[in-house]
């Protein structure tokens, strides 16, 4: 399980995040939801790390996130993994290469078993054989697979992903979410999932919360979504007209 | 304001410079990245070095023999004068600014274009200390390399000091190689070592400062490559004069 604790964040005199308290539990698909400059990608990087808040902290089960010093924070990095919006793999370096590097840096594995576990995380996102490919003569849904693939190689206990169906057709963003969806519950792992796609929400979504102006202004499921009457929610997941009138079907169905 | 823009630059420099001399996570992983800048910067730096060397010996033979002709100065001094200006100023300076342009930039693009492909986040969430992995193996490879480049360099420039002026009938043979052989002081050789020490040390760790924090954009990519040039140049030049001034 991993907590924000009263987290506040501004970059100058501009506040980003305020008083952020919220849980994302294990072995489910919690969702960041919130339109573009809602404050999510922000929270995300408090999550990892990548950004300090101004206020507050982050727990990772019973460790406070903050307080660790350089080597702590090395052994606790190990233990998360991340899909970055844009993939993030190294253009230079072959998919193998890719998947293997978290390997070849933290662990005293073999050659063979290196290979074996590159296999085995390539085939779980169904990428088998393309080990000598370069992330240029991939595809972007490709690419999404080879970032799963090397955030999974140590078996992370935590894994984010920051926007995973961006730039995706709806078919293959489905895929990917299943993916991840799965990842997760076989390994019992805690997955934070920072999208705006309403089809995430309402397939994978378990614990989600919505980002509005830097604050939750809503949480739930994705069953509590349709009959939920938080405004901002409606506005964000039913934004076109299309979709309100299916809600609306939906609605009097139940 | 740009004062304390100053000593922001410089306290982050620092401390960039204090992560990135820390223990390595697996010294295999940086060993090997080391072999590959060393290779980068060495041999794909061979030629440029070769063909400015053999340029500065023989401008400079052919200044100095213009500027000796009709003089009492014994013309055999042209030989001396090339082999101690490459050793002591052409060669670690020139060869390290011309560095600069070609190296520096491209350590500056290449750690800037990780930063901006979110390739550096993604080592750092891994665990990795991204300043140690991407900046001491390319420290350490110029430190290592680059004197080898100045000492050929410094050697090239007395050979092309010589193609210039014995074929052309300005001085004979023995004339130049017994300049070349005069008033020898092995000093001017740890000289130069100092010079190319501290100067490839100046230029890729201002390069790759540039590079870690270059910010979003291609332009603030370009930006970072120009200021990597342009910088180490400075620092190498006020260098140049602290250890003139200090070591001479």
């Amino acid at each position: 399980m991993i907590r924000a604790d009263k987290i506040f964040k501004s970059f100058g005199e501009n506040p980003i995040l305020e008083n952020i308290n919220t849980e994302f539990l294990r072995g489910k698909n919690n969702l960041i939801i919130g339109r573009s400059g809602a404050g999510k990608t922000v929270l995300l990087k408090l999550l990892v790390g990548l950004l300090q808040p101004t206020q507050g902290t982050v727990w990772y089960d019973d460790i406070d996130f903050y307080s660790l010093n350089k080597y702590q924070l090395r052994e606790l990095r190990m233990k998360i993994g991340m899909l970055f919006q844009g993939s993030a793999l190294f253009d230079s370096l072959t998919v193998e290469k890719n998947v293997s590097f978290p390997l070849d840096m933290f662990t005293n594995m073999t050659v063979k078993e290196k290979l074996d576990r590159v296999n085995y995380c390539l085939d779980r996102v169904s990428l088998p054989g393309s080990n000598k490919k370069y992330p240029g003569e991939l595809s972007g849904g490709m690419q999404k697979r080879v970032g799963i693939a090397r955030a999974i190689v140590l078996q992370p206990k935590y894994l984010f992903c920051d926007e995973p169906n961006s730039g995706l057709d709806p078919k293959t963003a489905l895929v990917i979410d299943e993916l991840i969806s799965d990842i997760t519950k076989e390994s019992d792992i805690t997955t934070v999932i920072n999208t705006h796609d309403m089809n995430s929400v309402m397939e994978i979504g378990e614990n989600i919360i919505l980002l509005h102006n830097g604050q939750i202004a809503w949480r739930g499921s994705k069953d509590d979504v349709i009959q939920s009457d938080n405004e901002l929610l409606q506005d964000f997941i039913f934004a076109s007209p299309f979709l309100q009138r299916l809600r609306n079907k939906a609605m009097q169905n139940v | 304001m740009p004062r304390l823009k100053l000593f922001f630059h410089i306290g982050r420099y620092v401390m960039m410079l204090g992560n990135a001399f820390s223990r390595p996570e697996k010294h295999i992983m940086y060993y090997r990245e080391t072999i590959r800048q060393m290779h980068d910067i060495g041999i794909g730096s061979l030629p440029i070095v070769f063909l400015i060397s053999i340029f500065i010996g023989a401008v400079a033979a052919l200044q100095f023999a213009y500027q000796l002709d009709g003089t009492l100065v014994p013309i055999y001094y042209i030989g001396y004068i090339v082999r101690d200006f490459a050793i002591i100023e052409a060669s670690p300076t020139i060869t390290c600014l011309v560095l600069a342009g070609k190296v520096g930039s491209n350590m500056a693009s290449e750690i800037g274009g990780m930063r901006q492909k979110e390739h550096i986040d993604a080592m750092e969430i891994m665990g990795v200390n991204t300043a140690a992995y991407l900046i001491m193996p390319k420290v350490i490879a110029a430190l290592t390399v680059i004197p080898m480049l100045v000492a050929i360099s410094a050697f090239i420039s007395i050979l092309g000091g010589y193609l210039a002026v014995v074929p052309t009938g300005f001085l004979s043979d023995a004339e130049y190689t017994l300049g070349v052989r005069s008033f020898f002081d092995p000093y001017n050789f740890r000289l130069m070592f100092v010079k190319a020490i501290t100067f490839s040390f100046l230029l890729t760790t201002v390069s790759c400062y540039q590079g870690y924090f270059v910010k979003l954009g291609s332009i603030e990519l370009g930006k970072a490559s120009t200021n990597a040039v342009v910088f180490s140049d400075i620092l190498i030049l006020v260098a140049d004069y602290m250890i003139a001034v200090l070591l001479t």
